[in-house]
């Protein structure tokens, strides 16, 4: 205490976390075993990522350096034909396309349940129902599959003919093929429900985070209720929202049991959604990995490698467009 | 423009406790009134019930009646939004809407009022800011988010977008507790010259404050603890600080407890 403050002035508080300057150890043995600990969980953690890249790359680029065919545009999938001839352009497309319908359908609905949760319902009410969604996603895909393939298909067919007949116009609602209703279209609707929990409760808990300050700020001004969601909670909860739809993203893109049960597998490109046919990686691998060889697998784990990208950039650009938003986010308020 | 409130029998809740009991005063227009007492008194709530902000807090409810002019804040026929829209509010903490542009924070009142001309929302935008003294620190970067401003400049800029809405009555809670001095200083300075377009009521935990910037002042204090406030007197601010009428209020202001 050999300084001019005074004697009862606390300690200055800590800077704020700085991550180029963290405060040393102190040496204490309870720290040293942390500090390992959590390094080695961390090393751990980079070690597994990158011995799976490098497993599926591997495996990946014997299959591919033997494909007769064009690995990127091939509307097949036989690499047990001779020659072997295999193509990913069909799972791509039926991947994305499904997944892109699941997001159109439950993105909206999401937000809307969780911020009817958050801001409209009674105190009484909003509790149970948070717990309700979040019990669907406790139900297992594989019975969602079942579900889907014994409900949802035969109750779907009318929804179908209706879209045909009123939006077939679209190109895109345009059925052309009869048959029952094993459709990527019908993929993308199960998987809306099977990731509406996810997206829910993750937007939920960001627009409850929504500071009351805000929310009043808004109020204040004589704003509805609406009016406050729209100035305060959206803006605040937007890259949550990303976010949550990002975690959606990816449940929808991976799903496998689910697809498997319901769609009707076929090698072929078609914007028709409501077409039965078309696969997704997952689908696809799930279906064919048990009878496969060992080039067969090789194969369909080069697929899996495409997944493994797509879902890297999936994740890359929604980081990306959070990031870009910081600057105006609800983070610095 | 700035209209007179007269407060009689008025009593707020939180759920079955009462926060204040029986409050009956008048604001006069074109002034500033001053509440000062003790944390806990009930202040910050008697001013939410001022703009029907009160009943926003889950198992808020008040009785009593708000006359503003002649009109009762608090009949049944009333829109709460509608009372928000003609009470503006400033609050403890500056709260601009983090997402907007310094541009947007001042016109999101008129936009929730009506659609504007975008060279009446500019015109709008620049008086407010010049009535809020930010208009020459700010006029460069309007397109900037409002939440890269200094604390100063962020209240100041809740000032300029409350009154961009031209309100009968602004009030406002602590506007000046998470401010330095100098910045302080400057919101005071702006008190002051708004109370020529406005009625003013302001919260404040800071006795020179509150004689520096109003010209009445009201005095709130619990009977005991646990009991609900009570306004123990209102008066000129002049004479609460130099000869005040009751007893607990000289001891409030002597430093002799809260």
């Amino acid at each position: 205490m050999a300084s001019t403050t005074p004697i009862d002035t606390p300690p200055a508080p800590p800077a704020p976390p700085d991550r180029k300057e963290r405060p040393k150890s102190t040496g204490r043995a309870g720290d040293k075993v942390f500090v390992g600990l959590s390094r080695g969980s961390g090393i751990l953690l980079l070690v597994l990522m990158a011995s799976i890249a490098v497993f599926l790359s591997y495996r990946a680029a014997i299959a591919i350096s033997k494909d007769e065919g064009n690995f990127l545009t091939t509307f097949d999938w036989n690499p047990a034909g001779d020659p072997p001839v295999f193509g990913i352009a069909v799972l791509l497309f039926g991947t994305v396309v499904s997944s892109i319908i699941a997001m159109v359908i439950a993105v909206p609905i999401a937000v809307g349940i969780a911020l009817f949760i958050s801001h409209y319902a009674p105190r009484k009410l909003a509790a149970p129902i948070a717990y309700v969604v979040d019990l669907l996603a406790a139900v297992p895909s594989i019975v969602y599959g079942i579900w889907g393939a014994l409900v949802l298909v035969p109750y779907l067919e009318g929804l179908n003919l209706w879209l045909d007949q009123f939006f077939g116009w679209t190109y895109i609602f345009e059925k052309t093929e009869v048959g029952v209703a094993r459709s990527l279209f019908t993929v993308g609707v199960l998987l809306a429900i099977m990731i509406l929990p996810i997206v829910t409760s993750v937007s939920r808990e960001v627009f409850l985070q929504v500071p009351k300050m805000n929310e009043e700020a808004a109020l204040a001004l004589g704003a509805t209720r609406w009016e406050v969601i729209r100035l305060s909670v959206l803006p605040f909860g937007r890259s949550g929202i990303i976010s949550a739809s990002m975690l959606g993203l990816g449940r929808a893109l991976g799903e496998t049991m689910a697809v498997a049960t319901v769609l009707s597998p076929s090698f072929i490109i078609s914007l028709h959604v409501l077409n039965p046919g078309g696969g997704t990686f997952a689908q696809n691998i799930a279906a064919k990995f048990g009878e496969a060889d060992e080039f067969g697998r090789d194969a369909l784990i080069a697929s899996g490698l495409v997944l493994f990208v797509l879902t890297l950039l999936v994740n890359g650009a929604a980081r990306l467009i959070i990031a870009r938003r910081k600057e105006y986010s609800g983070a610095n308020a | 423009m700035a209209k007179r409130i007269d407060i009689s029998g008025l009593s707020a809740f939180y759920g079955n406790h009462k926060a204040i009991e029986d409050i009956s005063m008048t604001v006069e227009p074109r002034s500033v009134t001053a509440f000062i007492g003790p944390s806990g008194c009930g202040k910050s709530t008697f001013l939410r019930t001022l703009n029907r902000m009160h009943e926003v807090t889950p198992g808020g409810r008040v009785e009593g009646k708000v006359l503003l002019d002649d009109e009762n804040l608090y009949a049944s026929n009333v829109d709460p939004v509608t009372v928000r829209r003609t009470v503006g509010m400033v609050f403890q903490r500056p709260n601009p809407f983090p997402t907007m542009s310094i541009f947007d924070n001042v016109a999101a009142g008129l936009r929730l009022n009506g659609s504007y001309r975008k060279s009446e929302l500019n015109d709008v935008v620049e008086k407010s800011l010049r009535g809020a003294n930010l208009w020459n620190e700010v006029k460069d970067r309007l397109n900037k988010p409002g939440s890269g401003l200094s604390g100063g400049q962020q209240q100041r800029l809740c000032i300029a977008r409350a009154i961009a809405v031209e309100p009968q009555v602004l009030l406002m809670d602590e506007p000046c507790s998470a401010l330095d001095p100098i910045s302080t200083l400057a919101i005071e300075d702006l008190i002051g010259e708004l109370k020529e377009r406005f009625t003013i009521v302001i919260v404040t935990h800071n006795m020179q404050q509150a004689a520096r910037v109003s010209d009445r002042t009201a005095f709130f204090n619990l009977a005991a603890v646990g009991k609900p406030g009570r306004l123990i007197e209102i008066d000129e601010t002049e004479r609460i600080f130099s000869n005040p009428s009751v007893q607990a209020t000289e001891d409030y202001i002597s430093g002799r407890f809260g």
